[in-house]
């Protein structure tokens, strides 16, 4: 993969990099300018990812675009598996991270490319930055991650919602409480989950803000009001999806022989 | 960027690994090498291709629905590998032994390039993994392969003769297309890694005798030696 600061091949859109594959890509797969949008919305457990989507999808039907959602460690392929190894804490930080890998390539490969052919919205609950993030923090060799994630497409538009752990820890004990993945109990910070959730969390929270630059994070602040945060992300949203059809590129090619 | 692929490990242990095609004959040598070492009083550990049990279950579904991509098969493959990396192959090295893995990351980059997998993609992806003190490649001309596990009786299976592709429906001519491509990727990697070719067209006992010369070279590690550990 190229150096981390290059941006993502340009797209045609003014979007700076829409649908194109971060690195080296599925050399099998060449893209083409297919009629779908994949829209990712990123952020930390708890933050209101999956509120905001569900918000969106609905608006987004109203207006007529068919949408289809995704998340991350769904893939019919591999959830039973991340699930069996979370619960049997066999999981060492590589293995965590070749399986999400697996998982977002199934997903990649048989929902995501094939909805962007048939001229759907996607909306990506979390995307390869949660990945990266985590990995991140656990010490996993940076440079080696975005080469892994080089088969990634560049979403369209990556919606980041941005929170401090003060707030976060407030939300999240208000919903569901902390979870031992979610406060990096892995990482052996000590046996107080409350402590270990606010130093793991403030470390992704700075691992997330970290890559703002490099993937062109559109940053909303999540301690907004519901309303407000869908407001906005319908305005960013509805003015992309209401530009004209791009210029059909080249298909990008990206094998070596 | 990590490139423990490219310099040599720093564990008192030896790595040995074997390559080749299904047919070359890996396996018998690599079971005979474990056999003598074992009896010149080394202590061996063996480690197969995709055999931890923390994929295997992802492997069997996806290979049960011939639903594997490219991709997801070349992904699955790294994680059994980093599993058993980390648990079945480092701790034996820390410890001094001689860990004799049948097949390395150089069958994925054989296999994954001939999927249409980005070569330099599978390279990055195992660049954790540790440089083998050895690496044999038991280079055999696709017939003769071919003939022997066919003698075999060998049911030739959907992924290893790269049904998958869809090049052929015959089992046995999808095997030929996809090995065949498979030993011109291995070709190359001999070189770029260095890899030690032993001629598998011999006898399995010629062979054998290369296979020990071969490792000789390189056992300067003792056989077990007691240890300075005090008894409790």
């Amino acid at each position: 993969m190229t150096s981390s600061s290059d941006a993502p091949n340009e797209g045609a859109s003014g979007n700076g990099h829409s649908g194109r594959y971060y690195g080296q890509g599925i050399p099998y797969l060449p893209l083409h300018a297919y009629p779908g949008k994949l829209i990712a919305v990123e952020g930390t457990d708890g933050v209101g990812r999956s509120t905001q989507i569900q918000l969106l999808r609905e608006w987004l039907e109203v207006q007529g675009y068919g949408v289809i959602e995704t998340g991350w460690t769904r893939s019919e392929l591999m959830q039973p598996t991340i699930e069996l190894a979370k619960s049997s804490n066999t999981l060492n930080k590589l293995t965590f991270v070749l399986l999400y890998a697996t998982d977002f390539a199934d997903r990649l490969e048989k929902e995501i490319i094939p909805a962007l052919k048939a001229g759907f919205v996607v909306l990506s609950d979390r995307y390869i930055f949660t990945a990266l993030a985590r990995a991140g923090v656990r010490g996993v060799d940076r440079q080696w991650l975005r080469s892994l994630y080089g088969f990634a497409i560049a979403p369209h538009m990556v919606f980041y919602l941005n929170i401090d752990v003060k707030t976060l820890i407030g939300r999240v004990l208000e919903s569901r409480g902390m979870d031992f993945w979610e406060s990096g109990m892995d990482l052996k910070h000590g046996d107080d989950i409350y402590d270990s959730f606010r130093t793991y969390q403030g470390r992704l929270l700075k691992e997330y803000a970290s890559m703002g630059d490099e993937f062109h994070f559109r940053t909303l602040d999540a301690r907004r009001s519901i309303d407000r945060i869908q407001d906005e992300l319908r305005k960013q949203v509805g003015a992309f999806l209401a530009e004209p059809p791009e210029r059909t590129p080249e298909p990008v090619i990206v094998s070596r022989t | 960027m990590l490139n423990n692929l490219k310099q040599p490990h720093e564990y008192p242990g030896k790595l040995f690994v074997v390559e080749g095609i299904d047919g070359s004959g890996k396996t018998t040598q690599l079971g005979l090498l474990a056999k003598w070492l074992t009896a010149e009083g080394h202590r061996v550990f063996v480690t197969e291709w995709n055999s931890s049990a923390l994929v295997k279950a992802a492997t069997k579904t996806g290979k049960k629905k011939n639903a594997l991509t490219p991709m997801t098969f070349s992904l699955l493959h790294a994680t059994d590998f980093a599993d058993r990396l980390l648990y079945k192959i480092i701790p034996p090295l820390k410890a001094g032994m001689i860990v004799l893995a049948d097949r390395y990351a150089f069958t994925a980059f054989a296999r994954d390039a001939t999927r249409g997998v980005d070569r330099q993609w599978v390279r990055e992806l195992y660049s954790f993994a540790v440089r083998p003190d050895l690496a044999l490649y038991f280079k055999v001309p696709i017939e003769t392969s071919v003939d022997r596990l066919l003698a075999r009786r060998v049911k030739l299976k959907f992924y290893e003769a790269g049904m998958d592709l869809g090049w052929s429906a015959n089992p046995t001519d999808s095997f030929r297309m996809f090995q065949g491509r498979v030993l011109d990727e291995y070709d190359e990697l001999v070189n770029e890694f260095g890899m030690e070719v032993i001629d598998a067209r011999g006898s399995i006992t010629e062979q054998q005798r290369m296979v020990r010369a071969v490792i000789a070279q390189h056992l300067d590690v003792k056989a077990v030696e007691m240890s300075d550990d005090e008894l409790v």
